[in-house]
């Protein structure tokens, strides 16, 4: 049976199109009947842009779009403030007190001074959301989608743990980093690097992996984005990088063809160069899956076209 | 050779950013690279300062980024809080290069020591607050390029060590935190909550007393005790300080808006780097801030003039027969055609919205920049009108 994670993770270098495999994975789990949460944490407005709807803000959690499979994907962009105001309401029963800090600089303030706290309110945020698929609860989602902060940050991110550990040995905001981190340590949680076939990205990536690895949390799948895919063999891609082939094009004046075969070398000795970053990405020993290049850039389409890649090469709970 | 495909008649109509008129200029002291992550900041920063240095200008680059490579590429063994200097360009010209990357936290211990008697400095240096704040706020980094760029002036000023400084700024969260973050963290040390914290029985906020303790209670049980006890030793230790803080955010921010610095905005020719940088130019322009224009990094081009609908019919005619490698590179040359119409219609759309933002392009190159010819290289066609 394919591995069940119900919370799926999201990280990647900037640049590396991480919101949009984000949005491509959370439409790839919005199969038949099934309700899938996407999270963004860093107030980009990524995800509104992306499908086009207006910005998500506030704490709502709004539809974005309804896949050709018969699923829902959902939006939601989580503001630490607001989830202080909320976590302050739901266990002190401060909804007032929080918007008379809030007006006095003290939220801010209280998720400034300790950023840890301001993890632990953002990931919390995600684990109430996630904690709802027990059908008892309003809004359960099947799955949940974070496209979450780049590589450099993540580890840190990630480990709650060690964000509260100078900053409350007991207390609530100590039992609720417990609990998060039993969630993201649990075999229902994955974590999932995006990257590009270029030196900084994959280095971002291996090293991300070996910050994370301490930390106990389950490493999924590194997708490789933007990928060139070849019919070429090595041999003929090493000739043709050489730029020693004539190529003879009918129809084509020689200037062209000299044109074609030159720009031709520089294509394949970035192909070439690409397989070897590939043969680093697979050192890893982690499950790999490669989403195409688009020429025509991105779109709601090609999201879609993204999520169809996705499920054919993620071992994913709805597939 | 130019072709229609190539971006050539965007380029006649924006204007051109002119790099080496910008380091030519003995006025221009300052150039601060901005843009989203992984736009190629670092690689520009280090490229201009590269080709200002070989220009006979003396040069110190401040890079924010641990990026290793940008040290090795440089040929300095280790990048960290003191300028290097980068000995192997060209000094023909006078000019000369160094090279630093911002130490958060060593940085913020300096202005410490500084700016306080040896045992205040002590008491807040050890202060469990402080080190959480000066290793990991978030707004700590971009504070302490700004204090680390107002160090750097006063020494070029004072010395004159160095006539040009250049600045790559922190991956910022969002477009605006590099702007907003030292207003934010002097907000917050000198703000009306960390005054009620301090004195709550004092001034106009004393009636609101009954109130505050309700939300100090609150706070304690989410922060617990011991870090608000942390907060209010530090506070009191630290409040001769705030002054001289302040002060120097606010200059360097007049020394940032003066005609003696300048911005460039990286980005490169896709969707979601061009909408950051459409939020850095239009906040920037809001700001008043001197913003010489926009490099755009990582610009396809091509130079034959084939359109991606021909190149694959071509090489429809050629499918079943022995040129299996020209059908591909017929194919190759369609998705690189296609790449420039997507990078010029999304960069037609920015320069419609903002015909003003002057630009230059830098091609994909087919290699990393790895080494000083490279960072030459980047730094001509950074250069190069066309």
């Amino acid at each position: 049976m394919s591995p069940r994670h119900t919370l799926h993770i999201v990280s990647g270098k900037g640049g590396t199109g991480k919101t949009t495999i984000a949005a491509g994975l959370a439409c790839a789990l919005a199969t038949s009947g099934r309700r899938v949460l996407l999270c963004e944490v860093e107030g980009r407005n990524g995800i509104s842009e992306l499908f086009g709807v207006p910005p998500l803000t506030g704490a709502g959690e709004r539809r974005i779009n309804r896949t050709s499979a018969g699923g829902m994907v959902y939006g939601l962009s989580v503001d630490a403030e607001d989830a202080l105001i909320e976590y302050l309401d739901t266990f002190y029963h401060l909804s007032i007190a929080g918007k008379a800090l809030d007006r006095f600089g003290a939220v801010d303030f209280a998720t400034s001074i300790a950023p840890g706290l301001r993890d632990v309110l953002l990931t919390g945020k995600v684990y109430e959301a996630v904690r709802r698929k027990i059908k008892s609860r309003p809004n359960p989602y099947d799955a949940v989608v974070l496209d979450a902060p780049p590589t450099g940050r993540i580890a840190r991110f990630l480990n709650v743990h060690a964000a509260v550990a100078g900053l409350a040995k007991v207390g609530p905001i100590r039992s609720q980093a417990d609990s998060i981190m039993r969630l993201l340590r649990s075999s229902t949680t994955a974590v999932h690097f995006v990257s590009l076939l270029e030196d900084m990205p994959v280095t971002e990536t291996e090293e991300a992996i070996a910050a994370l690895r301490p930390t106990q949390i389950r490493i999924g799948t590194v997708i490789e984005n933007m990928v060139t895919l070849t019919p070429l063999d090595h041999d003929q891609l090493q000739t043709a990088a050489a730029g020693s082939v004539a190529l003879q094009v009918p129809g084509l004046t020689i200037k062209q063809n000299q044109a074609l075969a030159s720009e031709f070398a520089i294509e394949a000795a970035r192909t070439l160069q690409e397989q070897q970053r590939h043969d680093r990405l697979t050192a890893l020993g982690l499950p790999l899956a490669q989403i195409t290049f688009d020429p025509g850039g991105i779109d709601e389409g090609a999201i879609l076209v993204i999520a169809e890649q996705l499920r054919d090469q993620m071992s994913l709970e709805a597939a | 050779m130019i072709n229609e495909y190539d971006g050539s008649a965007l380029q006649s109509a924006v204007p051109f950013l002119d790099i080496d008129k910008i380091i030519g200029d003995r006025q221009t002291k300052i150039i601060i690279c901005c843009g989203s992550g992984g736009v190629g900041k670092t690689t520009t920063s280090a490229a201009v300062a590269v080709r200002a240095a070989e220009a006979g200008r003396k040069v110190v680059v401040l890079t924010i980024d641990p990026a290793r490579r940008l040290a090795q590429s440089l040929g300095v063994g280790e990048l960290d809080n003191t300028p290097r200097p980068v000995t192997m360009i060209d000094t023909a010209t006078g000019g000369s290069l160094d090279a630093m990357m911002l130490d958060m936290k060593g940085t913020f211990d300096d202005v410490v020591v500084a700016h306080s008697t040896p045992e205040k400095a002590a008491a807040i240096l050890q202060n469990q607050f402080y080190v959480a704040l000066s290793s990991e706020f978030s707004g700590t980094q971009e504070y302490m390029a700004m204090e680390k760029l107002g160090q750097l002036h006063s020494e070029a000023e004072a010395h004159g060590t160095w006539d040009l400084i250049v600045v790559d700024t922190p991956p910022a969260r969002s477009a605006l935190d590099f702007l907003d973050a030292p207003e934010h963290l002097s907000a917050l040390l000198d703000g009306r909550f960390l005054r009620l914290l301090l004195h709550p029985t004092r001034g106009p906020m004393r009636l609101m007393s009954a109130g505050f303790s309700m939300m100090s209670a609150a706070m304690t049980k989410i922060l617990g005790a011991q870090i608000l006890g942390d907060v209010q030793t530090f506070v009191r230790a630290f409040e001769a300080l705030f002054g001289g803080f302040r002060q120097r955010a606010t200059s360097t921010f007049e020394l940032l808006s003066s005609r003696h610095s300048t911005f460039l905005v990286v980005a490169t020719p896709q969707h979601d780097a061009l909408r950051e940088a459409a939020y850095f130019v239009d906040r920037l322009t809001e700001e008043g801030m001197p913003l010489s224009g926009m490099v755009l990094n990582r610009v396809h081009t091509s130079a034959l003039a084939i359109s991606p609908e021909r190149a694959l019919s071509l090489a429809e005619d050629l499918v079943g027969t022995s040129a299996v490698l020209e059908a591909e590179a017929l194919r190759r040359h369609a998705a690189l055609m296609r790449t420039i119409e997507t990078e010029t219609r999304m960069m037609e759309r920015f320069a419609a919205a903002r015909p003003a933002v002057a630009q230059t392009q830098v091609q994909s190159l087919p290699t990393d920049v790895t080494d000083l010819a490279a960072l030459r290289r980047v730094g001509a066609l950074l250069s190069d009108k066309d």
